[in-house]
């Protein structure tokens, strides 16, 4: 044995294309973006995550519903390194372990999240919201002294234009409509150019004509970006849903396509309640 | 159309009145405290230079905190440990330029022949360099707010937890420095100072030296502030004030940008210190007393948190009327500190800054609904 193949299994070959696993990047080569396995999570002896197993494809977009308590908002905060999972271990690509990383690292590595309040710079103009949120260099150094470049301008005017904003681009997103709040979170979202976006009921609060243009948007952002929504709005589910998984005191109930879900009988029996 | 970011340094106006400052404290207050007779109704007397002089100090310690508390939402209730060690480190290179004029003739300060000690201790080194005192003077605070705020922010401590740590560390600092043995004069601290650079401190010239020497270090601290505070690095400060969590979440780590502007307003406050000793005459352990850091703080939310100017007002202010009421009635100072601090939270929570906005916008709308309202009148 020579040195070389010493150092070339120590990084592990990749079994199906057959090219090194590079620790510290992305590597979504088996079509998966997300795969979590056996989460529990508890809070003073409340079970938050019961073993939770899930996995998410490149370009999927996934619905998860549930009822009050059943573990989606934890479920984000897991994924997100907000909340430390007791157990289980998750997994961004085949290399990224998000149980060893920081907020900051994780959003970094491509999973940008939307809370369920709308929460934007209040006191900062739409423009600068979406300047804070741009991929960039995001360190002491570059914020201090780094221009932004012809680029990044013209990103954010593409994102302004399609999250319908643009006229607004000056105006303090404190005054923006709860809805526009929503929709300037969602372009904060693309700014940041995610792999992976978590959505926490991204059309709460909307009126019929924003949800469905945001339906219409997370639609066409399928493919190009893998998505997780969290809703409560079934309509909206049954609009962008290709695949929903049901969640249920913190494990997964049903998986499925809508029309599976809602023919599950223990899906009825705890949550559609028909 | 191009999108654009709406902050720039200042606008023409504003840079006017900063020019005009400037001028009134590099030329027409040095002309009429030296030039005019005592006589004279504009002369300015010596005493009021001085009393300016070390409001103009409290002023850069006002802004320092505006940075940390006002744009980046983290109330520090310690500054003064900051200030004082500025001034104690300059204070060493003002003992020791003293020489062996003391009551002793040593060469160690009055306080050490007392103790008996025979040799300056090992952190006295080097202090008798002017350039070495002024890099002590930015890097001892530099380096204990780096420390401490690291500790503080990595384990995520915050709001009113994060406020009383810091009087916690402000007053041990002072329980330190009452110690003789700390080697810092005890409670007595640094006094008698006699030179600087080689040049007698104590004339009136020396003094307006250093009283135009402190306006320009507070100018142009005010223009670098700005300039920090307009810059996406100050958009990034307000974001952590205003959503934290979102900021995290949009790749962003909060502790290396508070880690930076917490050691930045603590060198701020060293600077402040050091031009303070010299104009005051002496330095001692009750400028670390936890009220002291909580007046600084009173400072900027009276004069208007999150404007940087706004706490320069309120440093000048509050001073001013500290000034008159404790010639006056000085026992009930402490009341009357009280009371403003509540008028102001009740009355004024945007402080005097605020205030000034308020009404400029009403005379705006005023002018605007009357502007509207003579429209019709026009023949058409």
């Amino acid at each position: 044995m020579t040195e070389n193949t010493g150092q070339a299994s120590a990084v592990s070959t990749g079994m199906a294309t057959g090219h090194l696993l590079q620790p510290g990047v992305l590597d979504t080569s088996h079509g998966v973006v997300l795969y979590m396995e056996e989460i529990t999570v508890s809070f003073d002896g409340f079970r938050a995550l019961n073993k939770l197993s899930l996995s998410i494809d490149v370009g999927e977009l996934r619905c998860i519903i549930g009822p009050n308590g059943a573990g989606k908002t934890t479920l984000q905060d897991v994924i997100t390194g907000k909340t430390r999972p007791d157990s289980g271990s998750v997994y961004f690509g085949q290399t990224l372990n998000c149980a060893k990383m920081t907020e900051p690292e994780i959003a970094h590595a491509g999973i940008g999240r939307k809370f369920q309040k709308p929460t934007v710079f209040e006191n900062h103009t739409v423009f600068e919201n979406l300047e804070l949120a741009i991929k960039a260099d995001k360190g002491v150094w570059n914020s201090l002294f780094g221009k932004m470049t012809g680029q990044q301008h013209d990103r954010i005017s593409e994102i302004l234009e399609t999250i319908n904003l643009k006229a607004l681009y000056h105006t303090r997103s404190g005054l923006l409509s709860h809805g526009q709040k929503q929709w300037l979170e969602i372009g904060m979202l693309l700014a940041q150019e995610p792999r992976l976006l978590l959505l926490d009921e991204p059309v709460a609060g909307m009126t019929d004509h924003e949800t469905e243009r945001t339906a219409e948007l997370l639609n066409s952002l399928a493919g190009k970006h893998s998505l997780m929504v969290v809703e409560h709005d079934m309509d909206f589910v049954n609009s962008i849903a290709r695949k929903v998984t049901v969640l249920h005191q913190g494990s997964v109930l049903a998986e499925g396509t809508m029309d599976q879900v809602q023919n599950n009988e223990q899906v009825i029996e705890v949550y559609l309640g028909r | 159309m191009k999108l654009t970011s709406l902050s720039g340094l200042y606008d023409s106006k504003s840079w006017m009145y900063l020019a005009l400052a400037t001028f009134v404290l590099c030329i027409v207050i040095p002309a009429s405290n030296m030039l005019l007779p005592s006589t004279s109704i504009l002369h300015i007397s010596d005493y009021s230079v001085s009393l300016s002089g070390k409001i103009l100090c409290y002023a850069i310690v006002a802004l320092a905190i505006d940075l940390v508390w006002g744009y980046t939402g983290i109330l520090s209730l310690g500054h003064g440990v900051f200030f004082a060690l500025g001034g104690y480190a300059f204070g060493m290179y003002l003992m020791r330029q003293i020489g062996t004029d003391g009551s002793y003739h040593s060469n160690l300060p009055d306080f050490m022949v007392f103790l008996d000690w025979k040799k300056f201790p090992w952190y006295w080194q080097f202090t008798d360099h002017f350039w070495y005192a002024m890099l002590l003077v930015v890097l001892v605070p530099g380096v204990l707010a780096f420390i401490f705020g690291y500790f503080a922010f990595r384990s995520r401590i915050k709001g009113v937890y994060f406020s009383i740590i810091t009087q916690a560390m402000t007053y041990a600092f002072m329980l330190l420095f009452f110690r003789n043995e700390t080697g810092f004069g005890g409670n007595n601290g640094f006094t008698d100072f006699k030179r600087l650079l080689g040049i007698n401190v104590t004339t009136p010239q020396m003094r307006m030296v250093l009283f135009v020497i402190t306006g320009l270090t507070l100018i142009s601290l005010l223009l670098v502030s700005r300039a920090i505070v307009s810059s996406k690095f100050g958009r990034v400060l307000t974001a952590i004030r205003d959503a934290e969590s979102r900021l995290m979440f949009s790749g962003y780590n909060p502790l290396h940008y508070k880690l930076a502007i917490w050691t930045f307003s603590a060198m701020v406050c060293g600077i402040a210190g050091a031009l303070y000793v010299p104009q005051v005459g002496i330095i001692n352990p009750s400028e670390m007393s936890p009220g002291n850091s909580i007046e600084i703080a009173i400072w900027a939310a009276v004069g208007g948190r999150g404007t940087l100017i706004g706490p320069l007002i309120g440093a000048g202010v509050v001073n001013g009327l500290k000034s008159y009421f404790t010639e006056a009635f000085p026992e009930y100072w402490l009341y009357f500190l009280g009371l403003i601090f509540i008028l102001s939270t009740l009355y004024l929570p945007h402080g005097v800054v605020g205030l000034i906005n308020k009404i400029k916008a009403k005379k705006l709308a005023k002018s605007a609904t009357s502007a509207s309202a003579s429209v019709p009148s026009e023949p058409a």
